[in-house]
């Protein structure tokens, strides 16, 4: 009797001791909790736009995979489900954040070396006083709203790290998040200024390095805008920057008479020629005084100048032609199957010849760019020489093979006659 | 007496010259519907000859490092007078001789030449394949441009797959861990010395074979071939035979003046060991269709890899096929029909899977 009523205590007992760990369970598990982990993303996930901002998108974010989240920027106290306790000044929450407030704030970390350097020591600190020195800060600073902040071109909660290929700052998107704004018309009014630029932009052979090519070091806006600044780090003005890559032609520029005359005019140097946004692929018509040419928007019939960009462009046409007649006959020589090597390797000299006068234009002189030509006319001549005993090489090859052929022709027809003549011999004199 | 009279009783007073002569002029070649199949072995003969001929003119300028032998050979096809000719016979001699080579043994199996007294000219026969198989993957690598390097690099890495033996074979081979300038070194030893040599002997082997057992009649003609009058059965092998032989020759030297005038063997570019290897590289097609197998098989198969495993089922195969005469002794009978079967099953995988590898290769 006594180990009964244990037993029977003892079977209770666990049947107690079960339905308290269920109940542990149910109220231990988050959504019953009197507190939570982050109650910003559970409310905001659940409410409609413009409040709503979703779990999984701000997951993504490059502030979530450094461990910040939404107090970070608004303060608050993110571990309780009481709207009031969660978002109470006592508990640091700052309120709705206006689109003047956004750069400052973000600055607050962004601008603080000390604190950056924690997750990255190679990212700039600069970007709040680069901003402050743009049109779009100049004009916040003023009161105008419309303009981008920093939300506005890297994004809000689903903020990517430039680098990461779905950024909107990433450089295959970054024409794109300009032309938000800048390619909006009515947006734009305001301001008096053209909203072409975008599609001059991808009209250019800039854009086709980046998009088409791949080449992510291909200028795009914030190359020669700056990308906070309102132009890049260490460059006055947006009409230098070109300079920066193009550096020969740029040099040969600065040595020019056309330097000082743009300057006087008030003319911005290579734009003048090349365009800002719609830089298309310079070909030699650029230069001369035909159709497409630019020379002749400045210079008239008779001029020095006019009379200078003639002579450009008919050496670089000469040139050009004689580099493809000697290609054309050492491509026909090698198909044919005489090497001839050395004679296309040696062709590359006149090409880095064209090139270098077309860079030498830049001095908007003909005797530099003469200097080039004959150069590279002399290795043409060359090549084709080489190309004409090529060809020389593979008719007197064939005119052998031609003879071989006959003589080995004559020879096999000399066997059959003779294995004729001596079989009907054998027969004649089985037959005996 | 004329003076030709007089060198061969010169000759005659030496080597027993009228003997030999008599024994020509007597030796018979049987005639038949198939006859023509014989020629394929005199003119892989004749297209040897003229790879030593040609291989001892290169010699005269071809340098065996690698900072020369790009450059030497470049100096042949372009300075050197008649060297592009010289050397693009050697390089078109060599593919020809290699598929005449396989021609001759496919038609041998299919004749069922190899059977009863025949075995060792068979094994001979295919001794010298495996050797004529080794001249075109060691010249390969001679003239040293980017493909030649490459081809032997994933060739030897191949060879690396044996089992037990398979890295030493892979050392022995490149000299080394890596294809380098010992690599060239050796390939051209054994190109030049080594591999003639022994295909020397085992063509002498193989000639004396043939002298001593005369050529074998197909069993499906035989029948009919000893129905024949005996005047209609055979053709003396002097002049008759040999005329006709020389015919071939002077046909295949047509196809091959043709060949190397016409399209010239190419230089390439110089073998860069630092880059990396070409995208789609591939071998000659004498190896296309081993290596588009191991190319199929999964990278892992039980317990080795694919390729270890297709490394040896071609070794085993091949072993098979050199022992096929004694697994076809039979005049008539059931193993003379596997035989062929294997055979045909042999010669339509060799030919399918060469023109698998460069359709995909054109793709």
């Amino acid at each position: 009797m006594e180990g009964k009523r244990q037993t029977r205590m003892g079977r209770t007992g666990w049947t107690g001791l079960l339905f308290s760990f269920a109940l542990c369970l149910m109220f231990a598990s988050p959504a019953h909790a009197q507190t939570t982990q982050n109650s910003c993303l559970d409310c905001h996930s659940r409410l409609d736009p413009p409040l709503q901002v979703k779990a999984e998108v701000f997951a993504r974010s490059i502030h979530a995979q450094k461990g910040l989240s939404c107090v970070s920027c608004h303060g608050g106290d993110p571990t309780t489900d009481d709207m009031a306790r969660a978002m109470s000044p006592a508990a640091g929450f700052k309120g709705p954040i206006s689109r003047k407030q956004i750069p400052a704030l973000c600055a607050s970390c962004h601008s603080n070396a000390a604190y950056m350097r924690g997750f990255d020591p190679s990212l700039r600190t600069d970007e709040f006083s680069q901003y402050q020195t743009s049109v779009h800060g100049q004009l916040l600073a003023k009161g105008d709203t419309k303009v981008a902040v920093c939300t506005d071109c890297h994004g809000l909660h689903d903020i990517r790290a430039p680098s990461d290929p779905q950024s909107s700052v990433y450089p295959l998107n970054v024409a794109k998040t300009c032309a938000t704004c800048h390619a909006n018309a009515a947006y734009m009014k305001p301001y008096k200024i053209p909203t072409d630029q975008y599609a001059s932009y991808t009209a250019s052979v800039h854009y086709e390095d980046l998009t088409v090519k791949g080449d992510l070091s291909a200028p795009t806006c914030v190359t020669c805008h700056g990308s906070h600044g309102a132009a890049p780090p260490g460059v006055t003005s947006v009409v230098n920057v070109c300079s920066t890559c193009h550096i020969f032609q740029a040099e040969l520029f600065d040595k020019s008479p056309h330097k000082q005359a743009f300057a006087s005019m008030g003319l911005p140097g290579c734009v003048v020629c090349h365009s800002n946004h719609r830089i298309v692929e310079p070909t030699d018509a650029f230069i001369g005084t035909g159709k497409g040419a630019v020379c002749v928007n400045c210079h008239t019939r008779g001029d020095p100048g006019y009379i200078a960009a003639a002579r450009i462009h008919q050496g670089l046409t000469e040139l050009t032609v004689s580099i493809q007649r000697s290609d054309n006959i050492l491509s026909e020589a090698e198909s044919s199957g005489v090497e001839v090597g050395s004679a296309l390797l040696e062709l590359n000299d006149a090409r880095d010849d064209l090139m270098k006068a077309r860079v030498s234009v830049h001095n908007f002189s003909v005797a530099p760019v003469e200097k080039n030509i004959q150069a590279g006319l002399a290795v043409t001549q060359k090549t084709y020489k080489a190309g004409v005993a090529a060809l020389a090489e593979r008719d007197y090859r064939r005119k052998g093979l031609g003879i071989a052929l006959i003589v080995i022709l004559a020879v096999v027809i000399g066997f059959g006659l003779l294995i004729k003549k001596v079989e009907s011999r054998n027969r004649q004199e089985t037959q005996k | 007496m004329s003076p030709g009279a007089q060198i061969r009783n010169w000759l005659d007073d030496r080597f027993g010259w009228d003997d030999l002569i008599a024994f020509l002029k007597h030796k018979t070649v049987p005639l038949h519907r198939y006859s023509y199949w014989y020629y394929l072995g005199g003119i892989t003969l004749f297209l040897f000859s003229l790879q030593v001929v040609t291989g001892i003119l290169l010699l005269l300028y071809y340098r065996p490092t690698p900072s020369d032998a790009f450059e030497s050979v470049q100096y042949i096809m372009t300075q050197a007078r008649f060297g592009w000719l010289i050397r693009s016979i050697h390089s078109w001699g060599a593919n020809l001789m290699i598929f005449t080579a396989f021609a001759h043994m496919f038609s041998v199996a299919f004749l069922k030449s190899y059977r009863k007294p025949r075995e060792l000219t068979w094994l001979s026969g295919m001794v010298l394949l495996f050797l004529v198989l080794g001249f075109g993957f060691s010249g390969y690598l001679l003239p040293w441009n980017t493909l030649a390097f490459f081809a032997t690099t994933v060739g030897t890495s191949l060879v690396g797959q044996v089992p037990l033996v398979g890295h030493w074979l892979l050392i022995f081979l490149r000299g080394g861990q890596d294809v380098t300038g010992a690599t060239l070194g050796r390939f051209f030893a054994f190109h030049v010395a080594l591999l003639p040599g022994l295909a020397t002997a085992f063509i002498l082997v193989h000639l004396v074979l043939i002298q001593r057992f005369g050529m074998s009649v197909p069993p499906r003609v035989e029948p009919e071939w000893k129905a024949k009058p005996p005047e209609q059965r055979e053709i003396r092998f002097f002049p008759n035979f040999l005329l006709r032989e020389l015919m071939g020759w002077y046909l295949a030297l047509g196809v091959l003046g043709s060949l190397a005038a016409l399209k010239p063997w190419e230089l390439g570019t110089k073998a860069d060991p630092f880059a990396s290897a070409p995208a789609g590289i591939k071998p000659e097609w004498y190896f296309m269709f081993m290596f588009e197998t191991l190319k199929l098989l999964p990278a892992k198969m039980w317990f080795m890899t694919g390729e270890s495993l297709g490394v040896i089922a071609f070794g085993i195969a091949a072993l098979l096929w050199t022992l096929l005469p004694f697994f076809d002794h039979e005049r008539q009978g059931r193993s003379g029909r596997w035989a062929a079967g294997v055979v045909v099953f042999a010669l339509a995988y060799v030919v399918a899977l060469t023109a698998y590898g460069y359709m995909v290769m054109a793709k």
